[in-house]
């Protein structure tokens, strides 16, 4: 039999029908396993001390009237930097230590309507500013894989929760790799919905232009539940699509990939790549041949114009949406923002200032606009792009300091997409030096269904996501 | 030597709608208890997002519509940071080179066109309370107002005297009234007014140009014109004195002290902050489509002075149509009448500006009785004095030899005989004739 914390979302359900076992069994089980793994991984920052009673109100609704929610008692860990009503919500931050937010964020909201259970906030890198945890102020999130490495980030702790089973899914939040990242270097499943499909209402702002909340989870049909719940236009931001959301887990269907277009960037697969992920990435393209694609070899813009349009854009927002963080409110003085943080407040006010809009912001905009350009002709002819997620396996912990930018550079194949509003789902494609090494699926705006069922098709079809054995911290 | 003021003004209107700029808090935040009508969204929250307000954005056009401004197709908000306390976001969601409205006009009494530059749309801050709390000084925040929607109406610097300043200001007060999106009550803080003030002098030289200085935050429209008096004078003795002519680094923000009635410096250009604009990435730009634009057209009422020129010309006098339009009862009554042919247009005009007609009561019978006019049929009526006179050959011989104030005793009598139904003008006419034959 499965382990309980292994599970998915579809076989937790079948189980509570059939009575295999109870949502307070399962709640107390993952507590048990936080318990003995947290203080190892560090990836829970703080715990939902309800989880208990809200299961045993579930329990009492399932035997009422069955399972009529998405994702009752399904129990999940939340990003630090999505608003929980009453539960601690720092964004990693010192300068939000004990913040009890005063409202429920949009996403969670749904999560709750849903019948989600919260098991507790999960660390990141500070306010997301990262691509490693290491720039939270509670200390980095180990890789359940290898605790001497990193677990990617900024969702590294939600990434590492699914990983390690501290929880059955997770919510995270990307930016420009902040989803598909950490579920690479954890080997789980990430999706980044287009930008504008999930409510960013009450998840505090890293760069508003491009903010993504979206789920990591055990497979990419649980991707498609939780997606199909968070999606939708939100009356609180006005920058969500008004297109109507469709049921994603009921378009996983596909046999295989017949009439698919798929396109492989040739820029992609970087000179600095190890060949051993750029082999990876040639046999998941075959791989999706196999499986009836087409996969064509095409160019586009070198990524690394990317990081200069990403790196002026979100330092820019950034400092601005942390003004609001000015020492008066909220308990804490702006001295306690971490490095990392300053760093990105005084780039972005710099490039902000009267005389250097131009040469930096309005350039940036530009730019901005010829990569969208660039996409819309290659979606014309394709119906997907994919490439690695990261140029390599999870770095060692330590690696991301005294490196400013280093979020950019083990972002550099996800920038491009993030800031076009694309979404792309990211699954695992295979394992070097023991560490999982991810595939990224990346369709036009608001082709969700599509990205999710050919990575669907594709794990279905491949053996990759599997678990850490983390037996001897228990 | 030629000294010209150049005066520009920045006039900040508070919307009354229903709800603030970007949240569904009350806007109304006159006389409320702190911070009573504040969300995440106002108080500036972690994760909160701004969700712009249909109706106050359709105020805002209403607004540069009445200006004769253009409607910009395509439009956007900005934010606009600047570090204060009573701001919850450190940022002013505001419009920095894509306002909603641009190009319009105020023609003034005279004719003169006072061109205004652009009218955009922004958001209000907190409130700022310095007080004393068990003998501590604290300075409370009140965010009731922070959110609340405001128009910024910027005019060029076409105006050349206070009186200009002053008139043109009062025909922005007029037209925000009359199109229904604020009371712009001055004592209330919903209309704040902001010269800037530079003088342009004429001598043997040339032509120079003192440096600018911009008034913050006047609520009257005399402090505007004493303000702007002070400073013209201030700022041509210092030209006179230290022949420092404007640049582009010497521009200079003041205050305006009411009491002492001066004006004084509050920051020169060096400390001048750098508000480090960009495009709001929290609201998708706006395409504000020609239809929607003639809509809101279709909505504004007859402004004052259309209104005034109508009613100058069926007769009112100007002076009496300029207060007649600006109370709605007597403007409704004038304009009720305007077809009666029993009623003198401007006659009305001037007994209901001087209060001779009470609004309230039935006001054709009121004129009437007050514009009454008797008998004046001469051939009717000098029937009367004839016989009159025939009657009483020794009093028109006394008349005659110098009595000239038996003339009351004639028409008196001719009024007995017409039970005072005779006109005493037309009488006394007849009167004075009839005697002197």
């Amino acid at each position: 039999m499965m382990k309980l914390h292994e599970l998915t979302i579809k076989q937790i359900h079948e189980g509570y029908l059939k009575k295999e076992f109870t949502c307070v069994d399962l709640v107390k089980h993952f507590q048990n396993r936080i318990e003995k793994i947290n203080p190892k991984l560090n990836i829970y920052l703080a715990l939902n001390e309800k989880a208990l009673d809200q299961a045993k109100a579930i329990d009492a609704e399932i035997s009422e009237k069955g399972i009529t929610r998405p994702l009752l008692g399904i129990p999940m860990a939340i990003k630090d930097n999505f608003l929980t009503l009453g539960i601690v919500t720092t964004a990693s931050s010192n300068i939000l230590n004990g913040y009890k937010p005063q409202y429920e964020s949009a996403v969670t909201s749904k999560l709750i309507e849903a019948g989600a259970i919260f098991l507790g906030k999960t660390n990141m890198d500070s306010f997301a500013h990262g691509s490693s945890t290491e720039t939270s102020d509670f200390g980095p999130t180990l890789n359940p894989w290898n605790p001497e490495h990193l677990p990617g980030g900024s969702s590294g702790g939600s990434a590492a929760a699914v990983a390690a089973c501290l929880a059955t899914a997770a919510l995270g939040s990307e930016t420009a790799g902040s989803i598909r990242q950490p579920a690479a270097w954890c080997g789980v499943t990430g999706f980044k919905p287009s930008y504008g499909r999930t409510s960013r209402y009450g998840c505090i702002a890293m760069a508003s232009s491009t903010d993504s909340p979206g789920p990591l989870t055990r497979n990419v049909e649980d991707a498609a539940i939780i997606t199909k719940v968070i999606s939708g236009k939100d009356s609180r931001d006005a920058t969500t699509a008004p297109a109507l959301v469709e049921n994603y887990p009921d378009l996983l269907n596909r046999s295989d990939l017949k009439g698919i277009k798929i396109a492989l960037v040739k820029e992609y697969l970087l000179p600095e790549m190890r060949q051993d992920v750029k082999d990876l990435v040639l046999s998941a393209a075959e791989k999706l041949r196999q499986l009836g694609a087409t996969v064509d070899e095409i160019s586009l813009l070198d990524p690394k114009y990317s990081i200069g349009v990403y790196t002026v854009i979100q330092r820019s927002e950034v400092s601005s949406n942390l003004s609001r963080f000015d020492g008066i409110r909220f308990g804490h003085k702006r001295d306690t923002f971490c490095q990392e943080t300053k760093r990105r407040i005084m780039l972005g006010t710099y490039t902000l200032s009267a005389g250097y809009y131009d040469a930096f912001y309005k350039k940036a905009l530009a730019v901005r606009t010829k990569i969208v350009e660039e996409f819309n002709e290659v979606f014309k002819t394709y119906d997907a792009i994919i490439g690695a997620v990261s140029p390599g396996p999870a770095l060692k912990v330590g690696a991301s300091k005294n490196q400013p930018m280093f979020g950019e550079m083990e972002d550099v194949l996800l920038e491009a997409s993030s800031i076009a509003g694309l979404a792309s789902a990211g699954v695992p494609c295979g394992f070097v030096d023991g560490l999982p090494i991810g595939l990224q699926i990346t369709t036009d705006q608001l082709q969700e269904a599509k990205a999710l069922s050919i990575a669907h098709c594709f794990q279905k079809n491949t053996d990759f996501q599997l678990f850490p054995d983390l037996e001897k911290m228990l | 030597m030629k000294a010209t003021p150049l005066i520009g003004l920045e006039v900040h209107v508070e919307l009354e709608t229903k709800s603030k700029m970007f949240c569904g808090c009350p806007a109304d935040h006159f006389g409320k208890a702190p911070n009573t009508q504040t969300c995440p969204v106002c108080l500036g929250l972690p994760g909160a997002l701004p969700v712009p307000n249909k109706k106050a954005i359709e105020s805002c056009i209403k607004i540069g519509l009445a200006l004769n401004c253009s409607i910009n197709r395509l439009s956007k908000f900005d934010r606009k940071q600047y570090f204060y306390p009573d701001l919850a976001k450190g940022y002013q969601i505001s419009q920095y080179d894509e306002p909603f409205c641009s190009n319009g006009s105020v023609i003034l009494d005279s004719g003169k066109e006072i061109g205004i530059e652009r009218v955009h749309q922004e958001e209000d801050t907190g409130k700022l309370q310095h007080t004393t709390i068990n003998g501590e000084k604290v300075t409370l925040v009140d965010y009731n107002r922070s959110g609340v929607p405001l128009v910024e109406i910027v005019s060029k610097p076409d105006m050349s005297s206070s009186v200009e300043a002053k008139e043109y200001l009062k025909k922005i007060h007029e037209i925000v009234k009359t199109i229904g999106v604020s009371s712009a009550d001055m004592e209330k803080g919903q209309m704040r007014l902001e010269p800037t003030v530079n003088v342009r002098i004429e001598d043997e030289t040339g032509t120079h140009y003192t440096p600018l200085a911009e008034i913050k935050n006047i609520n009257s429209f005399n402090f505007v014109a004493q303000a702007i008096e002070y400073e013209v004078k201030r700022q041509t003795d210092e030209f006179l004195k230290t022949g420092i002519e404007k640049s582009p680094t010497n521009k200079t923000t003041r205050g305006y002290d009411s009491v002492k009635k001066v004006t004084y410096l509050q920051r020169t250009k060096e400390e001048a902050k750098d508000y480090r604009y960009f495009p709001e990435p929290d609201i998708p730009p706006f395409i504000i489509e020609d239809e929607v634009v003639e809509q809101i057209r279709k909505e504004i009422p007859q402004l004052p002075d259309q209104v005034i020129s109508e009613l100058v010309s069926f007769g009112v006098e100007n002076r009496f149509a300029k207060i007649i339009w600006s109370d709605e009862k007597m403007l409704a009554l004038v304009l009720e009448f305007r077809n009666d042919t029993e009623i003198d247009n401007n006659k009305l005009a001037s007994l209901l500006v001087n209060g001779k007609i009470d609004p309230e009561k039935d006001v054709k019978s009121q004129y009437l009785s007050l514009t009454k006019v008797g008998n004046t049929n001469k051939d009717e009526l000098e029937k009367v004095v004839s016989e009159i006179i025939s009657a009483n050959p020794n009093l028109v011989a006394d008349y005659k030899s110098g009595k000239t104030n038996l003339l009351g005793f004639f028409v008196g009598q001719a009024l007995k005989q017409t039970k005072g139904q005779a006109d005493p003008k037309t009488l006394n006419e007849i009167v004075t004739k009839l005697l002197s034959v």
